[in-house]
């Protein structure tokens, strides 16, 4: 079923929209020095600053584009390892992609180190629905001879998955048109589920049903339910905060 | 069956299989976040100038860890290479 | 409220739900992710064997080497600053030469319009001049050093740099990390208190910040570049001074990176007490950087950085410095009363009053230092116009008595003193603490209080002069 936006906490009044249509926001995440900021820049042509090293970027960014007469909010956050944070820098990341209810999140991976990148997009995957993969840096992946069968990668993840090299303007076309399609519903990814053993699979299947009956489908009720069984506090601390009426929540 | 060891006994080239981390608390999490679960394979690569940090090769990323942190992740090493 | 939300409780609840022990059930977790995610990569990459990896592993077999990592570090500062030094001396001096040219004619212009004396005064000799010193002194090296340095950077250097450092970093008591962020202080100290984001421990990412005003920022290597030049002469063609200018920089960089270490080893030990925490640093595959885009971009980015500071900034500060010379009491200026005040103290540092009062007013930025200095002198009654860059060294040493001390004295206190203006804002923004912003004040200014002092009196105890 799909994950409702039920909270907005988008405020509409920063948008001073010269489009009919509200902006859709587009969050870019993925692990650190994956070519984030890079495909930003490329797609806003505004200039971040990029650097070959793990943790340039540490603060939220965001510019827009236009594509097909409408209007995106791109949003460039930290790079992080993982969705339970460590850091303050990841912790923006985590809050924002968790809270925030982007309209299309876009890993960024770098396709020479597709199994440690996948942690990430499968971690993601159990949070939003509306991912897209962006297998970054495969100009150096042809250059180290990888050869990454997209299709099966995509239909094992549920999820489109775009090959770029950002750096060279190498498929950005084709991520503007994945991301046109998912906002506008052409495509609906359906994220894989990961299968957990046995006795964590049934303390979910205790569980996801008091949580829906909380808080609905605001949050992907089965990955709530997995952050109680993992007792992780600081995720029950970000939500409250990010409530609308805890007063500063999470805004863009 | 070889004996196990801590991974900062590694030798820069040699590979093992990580049995068990044994960190507590938020260092665990970053570890095992790195992939560093039992059953994967680590490579030591490098020692620093002055012997630690030492970078490993962990599921196809290089990464460097202090001797403090490594000496909390027991190993099964590799015959040979 | 969030005590009493049905999440809450339901929190509470789970354990005895699931029969699960928290830290058991997250181990699960990652380890089932970490498995899925190596059977779909599994499925869909294949690598036959690569000749790039080796690649990767012969560079860092030089780079990270027991023998050659310190060593290659240490050339790869003093070539960028060789470059640096030799590639802005011309620039320098076309710059200035053009930009006193103009100076001569807006000065004829505002002749033949018949301005009134003060307008002249404040516009050309307080905005225009400070505003010329800035662009022709510190500008030419920061769009040659940055170029320089971005191009290690996209190429991956930098990881290595902090994985080198992390031991002393961890005697210490501090992250290695922090040696990131120290390179980001090359290009500006303020926006490297924020990258000390990347350091997970609040103890250590302080500590970073604190001693950050060590690394010799944007604004104040060129001043060091300047001094060396000034006092060694790499203006002239000659190899040997050339290399004794940068090795004279590459020494004084060399003593904030050792003092650095020294403070934070301080730091742990008194007022941050406590243990290393984890380090975890990813060492990024080399990529060779395109060379020519970086070259354009970053020379652009820094000409664009320092026009706008020079606008905002220079400009200003040249207005009151010029209000400050011009303004009598009792017949002498305000600035000069205000140099002779300081100058009892700065004497003990080797110092004048003026230097120490271009430090005082350069607060808000430390690339107008110099340029303060320099127009200080000028309006103390100098007679001499200057009209190049080689004028200043009859400035400083003939008419100024200058000696070597003096320089290395300007130079110390360059390296240490308090953070700018931007800087101590952007510290209490990210600590909310004034305190800290406090300490981030004081150490800095303590130690370089304290440095030349010392080797003031040493000199001078020695009969050096
Ligand atoms: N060869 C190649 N290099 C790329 C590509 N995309 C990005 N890069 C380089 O990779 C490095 C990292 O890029 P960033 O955009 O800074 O990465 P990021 O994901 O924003 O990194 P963090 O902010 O640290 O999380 C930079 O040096 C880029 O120039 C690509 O497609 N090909
Ligand atoms: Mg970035």
């Amino acid at each position: 079923m799909p994950i409702i936006n039920a909270v907005r906490v988008l405020s509409d009044k920063n948008f001073k929209s010269d489009c009919t249509k509200k902006p859709a926001v587009i969050a870019l995440a993925g692990n650190p020095n994956t070519g984030k900021s890079t495909i930003f820049n490329a797609l806003t042509g505004m200039r971040q600053h990029t650097g070959n090293w793990p943790g340039k970027t540490v603060l939220r960014t965001q510019g827009q584009y236009i594509y097909n007469g409408q209007k995106y909010v791109l949003v460039d956050l930290p790079g992080t390892y993982s969705l339970l944070p460590h850091s303050a820098e990841e912790e923006v990341a985590r809050d924002f992609l968790c809270f925030s209810y982007p309209d299309v999140t876009v890993v960024v991976v770098d396709a020479t180190c597709l199994e440690r990148n996948l942690n990430l997009v499968l971690q993601i995957g159990e949070v939003t629905r509306q991912l897209i993969l962006c297998l970054n840096l495969m100009d150096e992946a042809r250059r180290k001879n990888l050869i990454i069968d997209s299709d099966l990668l995509s239909r094992r993840l549920g999820i489109p998955v775009v090959e770029t090299a950002a750096r060279n303007g190498e498929g950005l076309n084709q991520l503007r048109q994945t991301i046109c399609d998912v906002v506008n519903h052409r495509i609906t990814p359906v994220p894989t589920p990961i299968t957990y053993p046995p006795d964590l699979e049934q303390a979910i299947a205790i569980l996801e049903p008091q949580v829906r009956q909380i808080m609905g489908e605001r949050l992907n009720p089965r990955w709530v339910a997995l952050r109680l069984i993992a007792g992780d506090q600081s995720f029950i601390r970000s939500f409250f905060s990010s409530l609308p009426d805890a007063g500063e929540g999470v805004k863009l | 069956m070889h004996a196990c060891m801590t991974l900062d006994r590694l030798l820069p080239g040699c590979f093992a299989l990580v049995e068990e981390v044994q960190a507590q608390g938020i260092t665990r999490r970053r570890l095992l976040d790195l992939g560093l679960v039992p059953g994967t394979i680590i490579q030591a690569i490098h020692r620093s100038p002055l012997g630690d940090p030492t970078a490993y090769q962990i599921r196809g990323a290089i990464i460097a860890l202090r001797q403090e942190d490594t000496l909390q992740i027991r190993i099964i090493p590799f015959e040979g290479t | 409220m969030s005590q009493n939300h049905p999440l809450s409780s339901l929190l509470r609840q789970s354990q005895n739900i699931s029969g699960l022990e928290p830290a058991k059930a997250t181990d699960s977790i990652v380890q089932s992710i970490y498995h899925t995610a190596q059977k779909i990569a599994r499925e869909t990459v294949q690598m036959p064997g690569s000749r790039i990896q080796n690649l990767d592993r012969r560079l860092d077999n030089i780079f990270l080497s027991r023998i050659w990592g310190y060593p290659v570090m240490l050339i790869l500062l003093t070539m960028i600053l060789w470059i640096t030094i030799i590639g802005a001396n011309y620039p320098s001096s076309w710059l200035a030469s053009g930009l006193f040219w103009l100076e001569e004619r807006l000065t004829q212009g505002l002749q033949f319009l018949d301005a009134a004396a003060w307008v002249h005064g404040f516009f050309i000799e307080g905005v225009y001049r400070s505003v010329a010193w800035v662009i022709s002194v510190m500008l030419p090296p920061m769009a040659i050093f940055f170029p320089l340095f971005t191009l290690l950077e996209d190429a991956g250097y930098l990881p290595r740099v902090a994985f080198n450092l992390d031991y002393f970093f961890k005697k210490a008591g501090a992250h290695g990390k922090q040696a990131l962020t120290m390179c980001m202080g090359f290009g500006c100290n303020a926006a490297a208190i924020v990258s000390c984001r990347i350091i997970d421990s609040p103890r250590e990412r302080l500590i970073a910040a604190l001693t950050n005003n060590f690394t010799p920022c944007n604004g104040r290597f060129p001043t060091l570049i300047a001094m060396a030049t000034l006092f060694i002469g790499g203006s002239s063609l000659v190899l040997g001074t050339q290399l004794m200018a940068t090795l004279t920089v590459a020494g004084f960089i060399l003593l904030g990176i050792i003092l650095t270490f020294v403070l934070s080893y301080f730091l742990s030990r008194t007022l941050l007490k406590g243990e290393p925490s984890s380090f975890i640093l990813e060492l990024p595959p080399y990529r060779s950087p395109r060379i020519g885009q970086v070259i354009i971009r970053s020379v652009m980015d820094r000409t664009l950085f320092v026009l706008a500071r020079a606008i905002i900034v220079a400009a200003p500060a040249g207005a009151i410095t010029w209000i400050l010379a011009n303004t009598y009491i009792d017949g002498t200026s305000l600035l000069s009363s205000f140099a002779a005040f300081l100058h009892p103290f700065a004497s003990h540092m080797g110092l004048d009053g003026f230097i120490l009062m271009a430090f005082i007013l350069g607060l808000p930025a430390n690339e107008i230092v110099l340029p303060i200095l320099i127009m200080a002198y000028v309006s103390g009654g100098s007679m001499m116009e200057l009209e190049s860059l080689g004028d200043l060294r009859q400035l400083f040493v003939v008419e100024h008595g200058w000696t070597w001390l003096t320089g290395i004295c300007f130079m110390l206190f360059t390296v240490c003193h308090w953070p700018c203006g931007t800087t101590l804002y952007t510290l209490q923004k990210e600590q909310k603490n004034a305190y800290w912003t406090f300490m981030a004040f004081l150490l800095p200014t303590c130690t370089g209080i304290l440095l030349c002092v010392s080797v003031n009196y040493l000199v001078q105890f020695m009969h050096l002069l």
